[in-house]
């Protein structure tokens, strides 16, 4: 399938191009993330009738995790109000035209925290806590409090969206599976951005910012980093940036050789393994044992945690391509062959989350009709019963998921060990097997 | 062999592996009682077994707050008070794997109180690993192809 670019229709280009739709979506959610920090911090304790909860960890993740990653890659990041508050403040403006001066600090980042091991780091924090995160609204209120206070934080201290880019738990896996979208933002000729004087797109122009992410657009071959806010488009002279439509997974025939993104891969392949077992499977001694924090039993569940993610997954990986005849330092093969697992974590996630939002869909209803537990009734629909929905057609769309999710990781293994000359097999073989454990959890 | 043709042939394979029917033991139905303790955040027993055709009675004894169990599949439920207990009874007549969840809100970790259930063999399990071997097999000879 080839390429089609979106921006060539007008309407989506001049939608895009004008910041009032997304400044439009901007507030609708900045309006939702604030009022669900204040319901998690002010109202029912009660996770399943707390507009926290379930319009965070069940409405949003569902939409997230089923819709929004693999079909528009870092679509959420493009309409996520976590940065704003920090970006308008430190632009002195909402919407107006960029002042060149610098408001805060405008330092740059160290070298060594650009990469995406802080937002492992972060992102394993938050998992290792999530037990209490997904069920406690006051916790659910302080830790989004916390991401909007810490964007602010960076953006004060350092340029550009600093904590998208380097720290947000959610941003690395968006990025690291928003390779796989059939959606993507490209320049359309790589001769005009080596002759365009100036660099706006990445420098900022009177028509618009400096890319927020720290990308130069004329150097973009995936979408990992990208977060699709469009103020390229804004500030291109030569209407040189095009949004494609493109065939799933374009971005894995390139497969990366960082091993913080490999290491991100074993991360979400490893935590949606490990929630399906805990959370979702019948064993009440690991679900304890996740949930009271700071117990032994926490201490022992989280070294387990820790010791799947790092050693187990990664080692057997290792030992798994260690024969495959190359010459190529193993490092290299190991990040590169990772690759393949990033397509199978994202249909482990999806599979994971079909269970978890079906069951729990229907709390939606009376957390809409009244968000904070104080006896509301605004739709009528308060007392909505709990009902698990599709239960019937759960499991064959789980199996249709993983088994989806298997075959597009071993032909990406495939892509991979073409361009790096060895063997797929052992990629393939090792897919097989958390496949056959991940559907042992779930079914 | 024709790449269309070897890709029919792991779709029809794969067919039969998912849908094919399978002989059913023949045994007798029989009554089983099972006592489920259920306390913040667990039930015990959280795994049972019966065969297919079994008359299930389960006696649900709240050891703490109240709970409830709600079985997957069979959309059957019970709900006990703290300290009593409630039965519950119908024919396992579907066979598979059923989670069981508790039903009333009881506490933070409600949502993820859950038990599982197996009448007869879990044979889409199975069937599923099944599938995924077929699928491996039939990217690996893919790539033996378009070597």
């Amino acid at each position: 399938m080839a390429k089609v670019e979106l921006t060539h229709i007008p309407f989506i280009k001049n939608a895009l191009k004008s910041r009032y739709p997304q400044l439009a979506v901007f507030i609708m959610m900045l309006v939702g993330y604030i009022f669900a920090i204040l319901a998690g911090l002010i109202g029912t304790p009660v996770g399943s009738h707390n507009f926290s909860i379930v319009f965070v960890w069940i409405a949003w993740w569902a939409i997230l995790i089923l819709v929004a990653v693999p079909f528009f890659g870092r679509g959420w990041c493009a309409v996520c109000p976590i940065p704003l508050p920090g970006e308008w403040l430190q632009r002195g403006a909402v919407l107006s035209p960029p002042d060149k001066s610098p408001k805060w600090l405008n330092l740059r980042v160290p070298k060594m925290f650009r990469n995406i091991w802080l937002q492992n780091i972060s992102f394993l924090l938050l998992a290792l806590f999530s037990s209490v995160l997904l069920t406690t609204p006051n916790i659910t209120g302080i830790v989004l409090a916390a991401m909007l206070f810490a964007a602010i934080g960076l953006s004060a201290i350092f340029e550009r969206r600093a904590f998208c880019r380097y720290l947000c738990p959610v941003g690395g896996f968006i990025g690291l599976y928003s390779q796989t979208a059939p959606i993507e933002l490209r320049i359309k000729d790589k001769q005009v951005c080596v002759t365009c004087e100036g660099k706006p797109c990445y420098n900022g122009s009177s028509a618009g910012y400096g890319c927020p992410w720290d990308v130069f657009p004329g150097g973009l071959t995936k979408n990992t980093y990208c977060g699709l806010c469009m103020e390229c488009i804004r500030t291109c002279p030569h209407d040189n940036i095009a949004v494609n439509l493109r065939p799933f997974s374009a971005d894995l025939a390139k497969p990366s050789t960082r091993m913080d993104e490999a290491f991100k891969a074993f991360i979400m392949l490893g935590s949606a393994m490990i929630y399906a077992g805990v959370l979702l499977g019948p064993w009440g001694a690991f679900k304890d044992a996740a949930y009271n924090v700071g117990t032994s039993a926490w201490f022992i569940y989280a070294v387990i945690f820790l010791t799947i993610i790092f050693v187990i997954l990664p080692g057997f990986f290792t030992l798994g391509i260690l024969k495959t005849k190359s010459a190529l330092p193993l490092k290299q093969r190991f990040a590169s062959l990772a690759t393949a697992l990033i397509p199978l974590g994202l249909m482990f996630w999806v599979a994971f989350s079909l269970s978890f939002v079906l069951t729990n869909a229907s709390y939606i209803l009376a957390a809409l009709s009244d968000p904070l537990g104080l006896g509301w009734n605004l739709f009528g629909t308060a007392n909505a019963a709990w009902q698990p929905m599709l239960t019937a057609i759960l499991a064959p769309a789980q199996t249709l998921a993983l088994v989806g999710g298997l075959i597009w990781s071993a032909r990406t293994a495939q892509k991979a060990a073409n361009k790096e000359k060895v063997s797929s097999i052992q990629v393939i073989i090792y897919s097989l097997i958390v496949t056959s454990i991940m559907l042992w959890l779930l079914l | 062999m024709n790449p269309r043709f070897s890709l029919l042939l792991f779709v029809m394979a794969g067919l039969v592996v998912a849908f094919a029917p399978l002989p059913v033991p023949a045994i007798a139905p029989q009554a089983r009682t099972f006592q489920i303790d259920a306390r913040q955040f667990a039930y015990s027993p959280s795994e049972l077994k019966v065969n297919a055709g079994d008359t299930v009675t389960l006696q649900l004894v709240s050891n703490d707050v109240v709970h409830g169990l709600y079985l997957d599949g069979y959309d059957v439920s019970v709900e006990a008070d703290p300290g009593q207990s409630a039965t519950l009874t119908f024919v396992a007549n579907k066979p598979g794997s059923f989670r069981f969840r508790c039903n009333l809100t009881c506490g933070a970790m409600h949502p993820f109180m859950i038990g599982k259930l197996t009448v007869g063999t879990n044979n889409w399990l199975f069937r599923s690993i099944g599938l995924a071997a077929l699928a491996v097999l039939g990217v690996t000879v893919s790539i033996k192809q378009k070597a």
